[in-house]
């Protein structure tokens, strides 16, 4: 564990490269210690500057969901990250570039809980009864690392790539859909460029709460009723640029856009 | 340049000796100099004849390299077609003896099952809606006559595009109760999330590839006929499987199918949790 003083210099580090914005050195490398619960504890000093700064809290999201970005990263459960709720833009907006160094795009299931969710082991049918309704979402990540390149506790350091997020479609009980195969299409100008099935988030997505919620109880926390919680990315991400347009069909739930300008 | 009708006789009786040793040829492109698509299709009824001369009957197609990926990786830009016959059926939740197979690797798809004849060419996917029963959930388990699936288009479509065998979901769902586009596919592996797809994978639509087959019969005056499956090409990349291995796919709207792989003994069986367990207990033996 990095001592005080030199987390709270990585946290103004991160937050000046994410407000520029502007890439950094991957930060385990300027700081050899740097581990995993270091991340974290950079990112509890992060929502306590923007909570200063007046700005509120809206969710969680999980990230490095899928089984190719776990083996790839070497763990076994997903990362954890903040939302701001200045970084969800309605559907159909246009996100400026300008405030974004290489934003790449992920479609995602995303829920609303409606009840506090809390302990050890909460079951998959504890998470669908805390839940108000789910949604499509697409997140626009922007790693504040050279071409994206992290390791494990940088990427926690710097929000799990948080930048924005886009939440609309059609909303669904999540009873009366079965999130295991929920079928997704994602188009950039008109051509498909990713596809997935909503399982492709560890076999269904409100596993990344269960282990949300399980990772908060560690910590001595619970999911607060009213959190949105991005579940993490299915499809893979994918790069965009001013003028782009993006669409994504989800089957029995809509579809959702964005723009880029 | 057709190849010599001799020569079509030749590789399609090499394929039918194949199937029936269970065993595998050399890729046929490297030694039959010239075989291009069309002759593929001639050795492909070749061997096909010979496997109805000893009692299969044809009970419906299958379309394989439907996805751009597929295409890319053996260079065409079309899907291709084989014939499923009676011997290849599989009832859903069985298991499969891998005696049988050489290479295996599965597949999860929809099925189409036909009501009315459809005889391109000129079918469009509205028509496909028209004249299909229902849809349901399966496997193909493909199998490679072709030393280690080496394989480009010539070799699979003279292989009957590389079929094994087949096991059709239970669940049938009406095809205009349902996004076939958007139908996403999870297919867990003894109990574990192993791929993910879903149905604008194969074509587009999976409508788009049934249109694409009646219309290909048309063009070459074969039948395509009410009460035919056809398996409209796999959703998500090849599943290898092995003795001990179970399947489930869920394909959203339209349901589930399973399927387990055993050498001899459990074949055939349906699987109960003790023929799991049993499969388990053998597996690596």
């Amino acid at each position: 564990m990095l001592d005080s003083a030199t987390l709270d210099r990585i946290t103004a580090q991160v937050a000046t490269a994410q407000a520029a914005p502007h890439t950094m050195p991957k930060l385990t490398e300027v700081y050899p210690g740097l581990d995993v619960e270091d991340g974290y504890a950079v990112q509890d000093r992060l929502l306590a500057r923007w909570l200063d700064e007046g700005r509120e809290l809206i969710g969680l999201k999980a990230g490095l969901t899928s089984k190719a970005k776990m083996e790839q990263m070497g763990v076994s459960e997903p990362s954890f990250g903040i939302l701001m709720r200045d970084t969800l833009d309605p559907e159909g907006s246009i996100i400026p570039t300008q405030c974004l160094i290489h934003p790449r795009v992920e479609a995602e299931i995303a829920f609303v809980m409606k009840d506090e969710l809390g302990g050890p082991e909460v079951s998959i049918d504890q998470v669908l009864d805390a839940t108000d309704f789910v949604q499509p979402a697409i997140e626009i990540l922007d790693s504040r690392f050279e071409k994206f390149k992290f390791d494990l506790p940088s990427v926690i350091a710097d929000n799990g790539s948080s930048a924005r997020f886009v939440m609309g479609g059609r909303p669904r009980r999540a009873r009366n859909v079965d999130l295991r195969t929920i079928g997704m299409v994602m188009e950039l100008n008109g051509e498909i460029v990713a596809m997935a099935s909503s399982g492709a988030v560890l076999g269904h997505p409100a596993r990344s709460i269960q282990m949300l919620v399980a990772w908060l109880h560690g910590r001595g926390r619970t999911l607060p009723a009213g959190s949105i919680v991005l579940t993490g990315g299915a499809t893979a991400a994918i790069a965009v640029k001013p003028d782009d347009a993006v669409i994504v069909r989800y089957q029995d739930m809509g579809e959702i856009s964005v723009r880029f300008g | 340049m057709a190849l010599d009708p001799a020569l079509i006789e030749r590789a399609g009786d090499e394929l039918y000796d194949a199937y029936r040793a269970n065993s595998t040829i050399a890729p046929l492109r490297d030694r039959f100099e010239g075989i291009d698509i069309v002759d593929a299709y001639r050795i492909q009824e070749r061997f096909m004849d010979r496997r109805l001369a000893i009692g299969e009957d044809v009970v419906g197609k299958k379309i394989g390299v439907t996805s751009k990926a597929v295409q890319e990786m053996i260079g065409v830009f079309e899907p291709d077609f084989g014939l499923l016959t009676s011997v290849m059926e599989v009832e859903d939740g069985r298991v499969v003896d891998l005696d049988r197979l050489i290479q295996p690797r599965a597949e999860a798809e929809i099925a189409f099952v036909l009501k009315e004849d459809l005889n391109g060419p000129g079918v469009t996917a509205t028509d496909v809606l028209r004249a299909t029963d229902h849809v349901r959930a399966c496997f193909e388990i493909v199998d490679s006559r072709i030393d280690g699936w080496d394989i480009r288009i010539q070799d699979t479509v003279a292989d009957n595009a590389s079929c094994g065998v087949f096991v059709l979901g239970e669940d049938k769902v009406d095809p205009r109760d349902v996004d076939l586009t958007l139908a996403g596919l999870l297919v867990e592996m003894n109990g574990e999330p192993c791929a993910d797809g879903v149905g604008a994978a194969v074509q587009g639509s999976p409508l788009n590839a049934v249109a694409w087959l009646a219309n290909t019969l048309g063009r070459l005056g074969m039948p395509f006929r009410a009460g035919e499956v056809i398996l409209s090409g796999s959703l998500a990349p090849l599943i290898p499987v092995k003795h001990g291995d179970s399947l489930i796919a869920h394909i959203g709207g339209i349901g589930s199918c399973s399927v387990g792989f055993a050498n001899g003994g459990a074949a055939g069986f349906p699987m109960t949790d003790a023929a799991r367990a049993i499969i388990k207990e053998t597996a690596g033996a």
